[in-house]
């Protein structure tokens, strides 16, 4: 298997890139290089480490931090990889960012009527009725790809090829918190309200980010299921 | 409370380092737009670099305070009066309970901060007193500035006013036009066009990131949604070039042809719709160098 590509990303910052696309061989790799960073810091001089679908960026201090000599270090960690290396089984901690043991978590939806306005169009997509497309959503085990857009916003993947329908044209200006999207093979959770142009399907009550405590419900890594709350 | 505010100004907010550690849960960094004017100005006034202060936009607020303070204003130039007294810029000065530090006429740069003694101590959020307006958290409730906000002030005390009170000249404004940001290329690499073009800042710009006017740019295509920094230089599918500054979000999947170098980062937050900017490719050890060099310029670094 052909090692990562190392890039920086100004001087503050290098990217760490294991594909092109969303896959879970990729992101097995892309998390299989946080946990060794969690088990084994890079440097003192880390300020954030952010796992994305195919590739994974170590912010650090550019006062005390050598870029060069960083990405240097990240080839040789990332010559060999391990085919069965944890998935952050363990909780770590890379001087200030932790990460907890990998979760699997049921969310309970609502699918379609005012909470999902746009089952329809996805069920004209995939050329099936809308009952069908909850049952296809359903039935995938999702990964969290990756955390971004907004604190506590999921990528999960991948969905089904025939529900996979591509995001609105026009994004609405307010997507109501706790709305569940389809963009493509990503789907996802709109952890407070938000404009957004993914194509929504029904909505869960769960909390998905705790502003106070900075808690978010899913991290990188974890395992979801939708379960079916009701169907309108 | 400690300050009360009487004008608000175009867009003040309560603003520290910013939140580290929590990117990978998409909480964004947030922080000051000018690190050097922020560090120069809690110097200043012998706060901790981590104290929080007002971070002010073109317009300036007018503010009354409720204390004695020691007070410093940094970044952008603008001419400052204390109950009608003109004040100086970039080096501390004492009010008094009852007095009214105002913002006059803006002289060049766009941001600037205000510092007092003992810091803004607003409750933090994240570990943070920065405000990130997009996801209405920290600062002062999430907000900007209004009439009739009260602000606490820290314990201080220390006053440091006076004859021997250092100047902290900034090295970076006023700015040159174009003002050139040194930049790291790639990691997807834009076609030669974006060194060769100047930009202009469009009225489409705020704290998370300015959209540029100016030539369409060219980079290697679009990929999945990846992380980014601040003064990331995005390429958008239509050719557009946004520079991500501080209240940017987390990751993109857009393009990201360059990334400004950390020491032109409070050039980058000096500048306005209008400015034009044009983007220069260093090598590390030039941006290395050159983040010395400012920091070399900080009130209090080693001659």
């Amino acid at each position: 298997m052909p090692g990562p590509t190392i890039q920086a990303l100004g001087d503050a910052a290098i990217v760490v890139t294991f594909g092109a696309e969303m896959s879970e061989a990729v992101n097995d790799r892309v998390m299989a290089l946080a946990a060794s960073l969690a088990a084994a810091p890079l440097s003192p001089h880390v300020r954030d480490i952010v796992p994305a679908i195919a590739s994974l960026v170590v912010h650090v201090d550019p006062r005390h931090a050598r870029v060069e000599e960083l990405m240097a270090k990240l080839r040789e960690r990332t010559k060999f990889y391990p085919v069965d290396f944890p998935r952050l089984t363990e909780p770590g901690k890379i001087n200030r960012v932790e990460f907890r043991e990998v979760r699997v978590h049921d969310i309970p939806v609502r699918y379609g009527g005012e909470f999902g306005p746009d089952l329809a169009d996805v069920a004209a997509f995939a050329g099936i009725d809308a009952a069908e497309v909850v049952r296809r959503h359903i039935a995938a085990a999702y990964r969290v790809y990756m955390l971004g857009f907004l604190p506590g916003f999921a990528y999960l993947g991948k969905v089904e090829p025939s529900i996979a329908a591509p995001r609105r044209s026009t994004p609405r200006q307010q997507v109501p918190a706790g709305s569940i999207g389809i963009a493509g093979p990503q789907t996802g959770i709109y952890p407070q309200e938000s404009p957004g142009g993914w194509q929504l399907i029904g909505r869960t009550a769960c909390r998905m980010f705790d502003a106070s405590s900075g808690r978010s419900l899913l991290q990188p890594g974890d395992g979801v299921r939708f379960v079916l709350e009701s169907s309108l | 409370m400690s300050i009360a505010v009487v004008r608000p100004g175009m867009l003040t907010t309560v603003q520290d380092l910013g939140r580290q550690g929590l990117q990978h849960l998409g909480v964004p960094a947030g922080g000051p737009m000018d690190w050097w004017s922020h560090e120069a100005a809690n110097r200043l006034v012998g706060n901790a670099p981590e104290a929080a202060l007002l971070e002010v936009t073109l317009i300036g607020p007018e503010l009354e305070l409720l204390r004695n303070a020691t007070a410093a204003v940094t970044g952008a130039n603008f001419e400052l009066s204390v109950s009608g007294r003109p004040v100086p810029m970039n080096q501390t000065f004492a009010v008094e309970a009852g007095d009214r530090l105002s913002f006059g006429r803006r002289v060049t740069g766009a941001r600037g901060y205000v510092a007092f003694d003992g810091g803004i101590d607003v409750p933090a959020v994240m570990g943070s007193r920065a405000t990130h307006l997009k996801a209405a958290l920290g600062g002062h409730q999430g907000r900007a500035l209004r009439r009739h906000d009260t602000l606490p002030l820290g314990a201080g005390g220390r006053t440091s006013a006076g004859a021997s009170s250092p100047v902290a000249d900034p090295p970076h404004i006023p700015l040159p036009s174009p003002t050139a940001l040194r930049v790291i290329a790639g990691p997807e690499m834009p076609d030669a066009a974006i060194w060769q073009t100047v930009y202009t800042v469009s009225p489409q710009s705020d704290r998370m990131g300015y959209r540029l006017d100016g030539g369409a740019v060219q980079a290697s295509g679009d990929h999945v949604s990846s992380a980014v920094a601040m003064g990331t230089v995005q390429v958008t599918p239509s050719g557009t070039c946004v520079l991500l500054m501080a209240d940017r979000a987390t990751s993109g999947g857009y393009a990201r042809a360059a990334t400004v170098i950390t020491a032109d980062l409070p050039r980058a937050g000096q500048l306005a719709p209008g400015d034009a900017l044009r983007f220069v490719p260093v090598s590390f050890d030039e941006a290395r160098a050159a983040l010395q060099q400012m920091r070399a310029r900080l009130p209090g670094s080693a001659a």
